[in-house]
């Protein structure tokens, strides 16, 4: 399954609810203020063991609105809106937590 | 592959709705069919055709309208909750007679209808992609 979410780590609990409940098949796709949890930060040892498996991804274009492409937590993946489709078709059920 | 897109919030208000759009957009590009566009909760506002945004932004309203999405029948799959809709004053031409008022703000790409619309895409589609707060 594909879990998208779309609220920064420092707003809302969606992502820890998110990581606590998907099982090991499942990817992550962090987009519009999501992408705030794909930086290095207090939070970020939350994600960093499943972007070491490389299911951890991010929207490239909402990454660089906000300027934190250089401080992203290591092997995440970064995927532009093409990539978002694919992501999509690949993995079945997409689940959205906002 | 055929896919569905349900949102949940206005235009404007946050990313959303853009994000749906592009993402739309992209599947097209891919050769993937956008079945139908559910717009649910503060979605439905995504349909006026009433907003006049400055002229150096994005018109989000005609972005969609441009995607032309409709079915065999040439009918627009840009859905609009109608209870969604008609309780914050979003009215096509029908509405506003059936309820004696002098006025309506859908616009003509758009089409309002029940939430029978989102389980049918939901079922007839392969993916269903929620965009919203």
């Amino acid at each position: 399954m594909l879990h998208t979410v779309n609220k920064s780590s420092f707003e809302r609990n969606s992502l820890k609810s998110c990581i606590n409940i998907i099982d090991d098949t499942s990817v992550i796709l962090l987009i519009e203020d999501g992408v705030i949890s794909a930086t290095k930060n207090i939070n970020s040892s939350m994600i960093a063991n499943l972007a070491n498996q490389g299911r951890v991804y991010a929207l490239q274009g909402d990454v660089e609105a906000r300027g934190i492409s250089s401080k992203l937590v290591d092997n995440i993946k970064l995927v532009d809106y093409t990539g978002f489709v694919d992501l999509v078709v690949e993995h079945g059920t997409s689940v959205s937590w906002v | 592959m055929k896919i569905s897109i349900q949102i949940n919030e206005g235009p404007y208000q946050h990313q959303a709705s853009d994000t749906a759009y592009q993402f739309a957009k992209a599947a097209i590009k891919k050769g993937h069919e956008i079945f139908r566009v559910f717009f649910y909760h503060d979605g439905v506002n995504n349909a006026s055709r009433f907003t006049i945004p400055p002229q150096d932004d994005r018109n989000i309203v005609n972005q969609w309208a441009e995607l032309g999405i409709k079915n065999a029948n040439s009918e627009p799959e840009l859905v609009v909750c109608i209870a969604a809709a008609l309780r914050r004053g979003m009215l096509d031409e029908s509405e506003a007679s059936k309820n004696g008022i002098d006025g309506n703000n859908i616009h003509p790409a758009f089409r309002i209808s029940g939430l029978g619309q989102l389980i049918e895409a939901g079922i007839q589609s392969d993916r269903l992609v929620v965009f919203g707060d």
